[in-house]
C-alpha cells in the first residue's frame, strides 16, 4: 500500500507583493512521497523538511481540505488546481503524478490578486464584488413564511448550480484576460434566477460588473478556460445570462430617487 | 461561585416571549454609539454581526481566513433542522425540543433547547429570503428529509452542501452591511487575548497574520463565535485552521469552560492513510442505509483481498450484536464498536503505529439487490469523493471507514442570554456549550449557529448594553496595556524557543492528538485518563523547551501561528481529560468503560445531572488540583422525563 514517488519540485518563492520572486528547486525535499497523500499534504511534508533544515516553509493558503471552502488554489504545471478535472488542489492526490515527474508550482497570477507571499494571493477583490451587490436585502425577522413563494424545482436547481461556486479564483487564474466573469456571473445568476432576487436584479448586475472593472479584472472574450478550470464545473452559460441581464439593466434601470428626510 | 442560568421560569412555551418582553432596549439613536466586536464569521458570527449592524450598532468583525466566506460552517453536508412540520408528519416545536434534550442524553438546559426549537422556524424563512437555494419539490414547495434517525422529516437541505449555502447566505448578508459601512471586517486576523477591566469584557487583542502586528481593539461588548475545539485531536474533520485560542484565552481571563469532555465522533469517515495525514474527511452517514459493516473474523485475513474472504469468515459485528438496529445503530455506539474490533486486531487497511484502524462498509449486497445504477443514484457523489481520496473503487472493493472527531458540544459556559460569567462577553454557536448536552443530533449544528446569530444575540446584547452603558476603557487603561504586553511577550517567547528547538509544531500536535484520542476519545477509563494527565504536562514542557519555529514574529509566519494554537490545545486537552475523569458516569458521547451495560452508556443522574464549569486558576493558591476549579450548574428536567436509551 505504501507506494512512494520522488518528484522534481520547483516552487515559486516571493517575499511580498513588490518582490520579483523566482522558482526554487526543492527536489531534494520531495522524495519518498506517498501516492495516497493529497497535494497539500505533500507540501506539508516538504515544509516540515524545510523547517528542520532551517529554511522558511512555503506559504500556501488552505483550510477545510475537503474541497468546499475555496481557500486553497495553486497553479500546478500551468493548470489552476492541477491536472484533475473538477478537483480542488486539496482534493488532488499524488497518485495523479508519476515517479520522477517534474512539477512547477505557482500562485494564481492576476493583477487583481496581488501575491502576499509565495503561493498565497490577496483575493479580497472577490469580496468587494459581492459587497457591490451579491446579496438580497433581508433583515432578520422580516421574512415571510418560507413556503409563501413557491419556487419551481427547475429554477431552484438552476440557482443551486450557480450558487455552488466556492470563490477560489481558479477561473481568474485560467483566463488569459484574468477576468473574473465566471465568478461574478455565478453569483449574479444565482440571485437573478430566484424570485426573491428580482427586486434588486438590475441594480445588482450593474453594480457588480462596475466593481469587477474597478478591481482591474479583464473582460471575457469567450475562451472558456474558466469553465475547464472550475472545480465546481460552473458553466460559461452563466456569463451569457449575465451579459443579457447587463444589457437589459443598462437600458432600463432607473435608480430610486434619493430623498433627504422623511415625507412627514 | 453560584452559576445562574438566568433562564425565565414558568411555562416553557412562553419563556422566550416573556423574556423578550422584559428585555431592556437601546434607543435607536444611541445604538450607533455602541461598538460590538464579533470574532469569527461562520453561521453564528456572520449572521450575528450582520444582524447587530442592521439594528444600528457599530460592529467590528474578525476572521483568520482570507474571507468571511471560508468559515468552517461551510463544510456541513447534511442539512438544517426546523420544526416547520411542512410534511404534516407530526413534527412540532415540542417534538424537536424533546428529541434534542433526549438526544443530548439529559445534559442540556431545557429552556435553551426549547428556544432553539422555537426560533428554528424563523431561520428557514430568513434563509429563503436571503436566497438560499434549498431543495424543492415539483410544486415549488420546500423539500425535507429525515436525518440521523429522526422519526419525522424536518431537515431542509441544499444538495450535500447545506452548510455552504447557509454560510454564503450569511456572508452575503454580512457583505451588504460591510458595503453600507456598518461593519468593519478584518480578515487574516486572529484573536489572541481578551481584555477584561472591572470584571467586564472590554475588547480583544489580535495578531495580524500578514504583518504580525499585535494590537488592541476596544468595544462595549465582545462576541466569540469561533467554533469548536475538535482539532485538539490533531486529526479531525475540522478545517486545518480551526482552533481554540479565542475561547481558551477568554477562559484564562476568567470565562468558565463547560463540559470540555463532551466531544462527538462521527462513525463514517475515511480512515487515516499515513502519518502525513492532515485531516479526516467525513462521508454522509446515509451510506449506512445500504452498506454492511464488517471486519474479518481472523486476524490473518486482515490483509487479504476482502472479496476472497468467505461469508462465514466475515464478522458483521453491528448486525450480530444489535439485530434490531444493525448497521443503523446511533453514531456513538457504531463508532465505539468500530474502535473495539480494531483494538482486538481485526481492523483493515494500512497499519499505522502498529494498528489497522478501519472497518469495511460493503455495498456488494446492495448492488446485487438493487443494481449498480440504483446505488449510484443514491450515493454517486459520495462514491466519487471516496475514490478521489483513496484511489479505490467502492463499487468493486468495500469502502473502508473509521470514526473521527467532528463536533464539540463543550465550550464556554453561557447563561440563557448567551453571556459568559464575564459580563459583556457573549459566546455563540459551537463555541458555547449550551444546547446539545452530551451529544448533538444531526442537522442541529447549523440550526444553533443561525439561531444564535440571527435571532438571539440581537436581543440579548441590547439588553446588556442598555444596563451596562458605554465602556470607559481607553487605549491607555492598565487592562489594555497589560494584556497587550502579555500577548506580545507570549509570542516573543515562542520565537525565542523556536530558534533553538529541534522538533516541528506539527510533530508536537500529532503526539498530543494521539494521546488525547487514545485516552479521551471514543472510550475513556480512569487509568487511561490518569495516564494522559501525567503525560500531557510532560509533553507540554518538552514543547516549551524544544519546539522549532523558523522566521520572526513581525511577519507572516505560519509556524508561529500554529505554535500559538497548539500551546493552547495542550492546556485544553489536559482539562478535557480532567473533566472526563471527574464525570464518573457515561452519558451521550462521554463513554466511560467503567460505566456501561453491554456497550451502552449508564448515566448517574443522581450525581451528574449538572454542567461542569471549570474556572482557570493558573498556578494560584486557589487551585485544588492543577490549574482548575470546578463549579456546577444543576440541571432540572421539568418537561422531558429522564430515561435510559436502549437499542436492544
Amino acid at each position: 500500500m505504501a507506494e512512494t514517488i520522488d518528484l522534481k519540485l520547483h516552487v515559486w518563492r516571493q517575499k511580498g507583493p513588490s518582490d520579483p520572486g523566482k522558482f526554487e528547486d526543492y527536489s531534494q525535499y520531495a522524495k519518498g512521497i506517498s501516492t495516497h497523500a493529497s497535494f497539500l499534504e505533500f507540501l506539508d511534508v516538504v515544509n516540515e523538511r524545510l523547517v528542520l533544515a532551517n529554511q522558511e516553509p512555503i506559504v500556501f493558503d488552505h483550510d477545510c481540505r475537503e474541497g468546499i471552502c475555496g481557500m486553497c488554489g495553486i497553479v500546478i504545471n500551468g493548470e489552476p488546481h492541477g491536472p484533475q478535472k473538477a478537483t480542488t488542489t486539496c482534493q488532488l492526490h499524488m497518485r495523479t503524478f508519476r515517479n520522477g515527474e517534474e512539477l512547477w508550482v505557482e500562485p494564481w497570477r492576476a493583477a487583481a490578486f496581488p501575491v502576499i507571499r509565495d503561493l498565497s494571493v490577496d483575493r479580497s477583490a472577490f469580496d468587494r464584488i459581492i459587497q457591490a451587490g451579491g446579496y438580497i436585502t433581508a433583515r432578520a425577522g422580516a421574512a415571510p413564511d418560507a413556503n409563501a413563494i413557491p419556487i419551481p424545482k427547475r429554477l431552484a436547481d438552476e440557482a443551486m448550480d450557480a450558487a455552488t461556486c466556492i470563490g477560489c479564483g481558479a477561473c481568474v487564474a485560467a483566463c488569459p484576460n484574468a477576468s473574473a466573469s465566471l465568478f461574478m456571473a455565478a453569483k449574479i445568476g444565482h440571485l437573478n434566477t430566484l424570485p426573491q432576487g428580482q427586486a434588486e436584479r438590475d441594480k445588482r448586475t450593474l453594480a457588480m460588473v462596475a466593481q469587477h472593472e474597478r478591481e482591474g479584472f479583464g473582460a471575457c472574450s469567450n475562451h472558456y478556460l474558466c469553465e475547464a478550470a472550475c472545480p465546481k464545473e460552473i458553466s460559461v452559460q452563466w456569463i451569457a445570462r449575465m451579459n443579457r441581464d447587463l444589457l437589459k439593466a443598462a437600458m432600463t434601470y432607473k435608480p430610486e430617487p434619493q430623498r433627504a428626510g422623511g415625507d412627514g | 461561585m453560584e452559576l445562574r442560568s438566568n433562564a425565565p421560569t414558568g411555562p416553557i412555551e412562553t419563556r422566550w416571549e416573556r423574556h423578550k418582553a422584559d428585555i431592556k432596549l437601546v434607543n435607536p439613536a444611541n445604538k450607533r454609539k455602541y461598538e460590538i466586536i464579533v470574532v469569527g464569521t461562520g453561521l453564528a458570527g456572520g449572521a450575528g454581526a450582520a444582524s447587530l449592524a442592521d439594528l444600528g450598532y457599530k460592529v467590528k468583525a474578525f476572521c483568520y481566513q482570507d474571507s468571511a466566506r471560508r468559515a468552517h460552517s461551510i463544510a456541513a453536508q447534511g442539512g438544517i433542522n426546523a420544526a416547520k412540520n411542512y410534511q404534516g408528519d407530526g413534527d412540532s416545536i415540542y417534538r424537536l425540543f424533546y428529541d434534542t434534550v433526549k438526544g443530548g442524553d439529559f445534559r442540556a438546559r431545557e429552556s435553551n433547547v426549547y428556544r432553539l426549537a422555537q426560533v428554528s422556524v424563523d431561520i428557514i424563512d430568513q434563509c429563503v429570503a436571503l436566497g438560499v437555494p434549498f431543495a424543492r419539490e415539483y410544486g415549488g414547495l420546500l423539500a425535507n428529509r429525515s436525518f440521523g434517525g429522526a422519526q419525522v422529516s424536518r431537515t431542509f437541505y441544499a444538495r450535500g452542501q447545506t452548510g455552504q449555502q447557509l454560510l454564503l447566505g450569511a456572508y452575503s448578508h454580512l457583505s451588504r452591511t460591510i458595503a453600507e459601512g456598518k461593519v468593519e471586517l478584518r480578515t487574516r486576523c486572529e484573536m489572541i487575548d481578551l481584555i477584561v477591566e472591572d470584571n467586564r469584557a472590554r475588547g480583544i487583542v489580535t495578531r495580524d497574520l500578514v504583518t504580525g502586528k499585535i494590537e488592541a481593539h476596544l468595544a462595549d461588548a465582545v462576541v466569540l463565535a469561533t467554533g469548536g475545539y475538535g482539532n485538539v485531536f490533531y486529526l479531525s474533520t475540522n478545517a486545518k485552521g480551526c482552533n481554540a485560542t479565542a475561547i481558551w484565552r477568554a477562559h484564562r481571563r476568567g470565562a468558565f469552560f463547560a463540559n470540555p469532555c463532551f466531544t462527538q465522533i462521527h462513525p463514517t469517515c475515511i480512515p487515516q492513510a499515513g502519518v502525513y495525514q492532515s485531516k479526516l474527511t467525513l462521508m454522509s452517514e446515509s451510506l449506512r442505509n445500504d452498506g454492511r459493516v464488517w471486519v474479518p473474523r481472523k486476524k490473518e485475513d486482515c490483509t487479504r483481498d476482502p472479496a476472497s474472504i468467505p461469508e462465514r469468515d466475515r464478522y458483521y459485528y453491528l448486525e450480530e450484536k444489535y439485530p434490531a438496529f444493525g448497521n443503523l445503530m446511533p453514531r456513538d455506539i457504531a463508532s465505539r464498536q468500530a474502535k473495539f474490533v480494531c483494538d482486538q486486531g481485526l481492523g483493515v487497511g494500512p497499519e499505522i503505529n502498529g494498528v489497522r484502524r478501519g472497518v469495511y462498509l460493503d455495498f456488494a449486497d446492495a448492488i446485487k439487490r438493487d443494481g449498480k445504477q440504483a446505488i449510484a443514484d443514491r450515493y454517486g457523489n459520495l462514491f466519487d469523493m471516496y475514490q478521489r481520496i483513496t484511489g479505490e473503487d467502492p463499487y468493486r472493493v468495500p469502502m473502508r471507514i473509521y470514526p473521527a472527531t467532528h463536533y464539540t458540544m463543550g465550550g464556554l459556559w453561557v447563561d440563557y442570554n448567551l453571556m459568559s460569567n464575564i459580563p459583556g462577553l457573549f459566546v455563540a454557536g459551537e463555541a458555547n456549550f449550551s444546547d446539545h448536552g452530551a451529544n448533538r443530533l444531526g442537522a442541529s449544528a447549523l440550526m444553533q449557529g443561525l439561531a444564535d446569530g440571527f435571532f438571539i444575540l440581537p436581543y440579548v446584547i441590547g439588553n446588556y448594553l442598555a444596563q451596562a452603558g458605554k465602556s470607559k476603557t481607553t487605549e491607555s487603561s492598565a487592562a489594555v496595556t497589560t494584556t497587550l504586553r502579555e500577548a506580545q511577550t507570549r509570542f516573543r517567547k515562542l520565537i525565542e524557543i523556536g530558534q533553538k528547538g529541534s522538533r516541528t509544531v506539527d510533530d508536537f500536535h500529532r503526539k498530543l492528538g494521539t494521546l488525547i484520542w487514545d485516552h479521551c476519545g471514543m472510550a475513556r477509563n480512569p487509568s487511561g485518563l490518569k495516564s494522559a494527565l501525567g503525560q500531557i504536562p510532560e509533553l507540554r514542557e518538552e514543547f516549551y523547551r524544544d519546539v522549532k519555529i523558523t522566521g520572526s514574529g513581525e511577519e507572516l509566519n505560519r509556524e508561529l501561528e500554529k505554535a500559538g494554537r497548539v500551546a493552547d490545545f495542550f492546556e485544553l486537552g489536559e482539562l478535557m481529560c480532567r473533566d472526563a475523569l471527574e464525570r464518573d458516569e457515561s452519558c451521550g458521547c462521554h463513554f466511560r468503560e467503567d460505566h456501561q451495560a453491554d456497550g451502552e452508556c449508564v448515566r448517574d443522574d443522581e450525581h451528574f445531572a449538572h454542567v461542569a464549569a471549570w474556572e482557570w486558576c493558573g498556578q494560584g493558591p486557589e487551585a485544588r488540583d492543577g490549574n482548575h476549579k470546578q463549579h456546577r450548574e444543576a440541571l432540572s428536567f421539568e418537561y422531558v422525563k429522564m430515561a435510559q436509551r436502549s437499542y436492544k
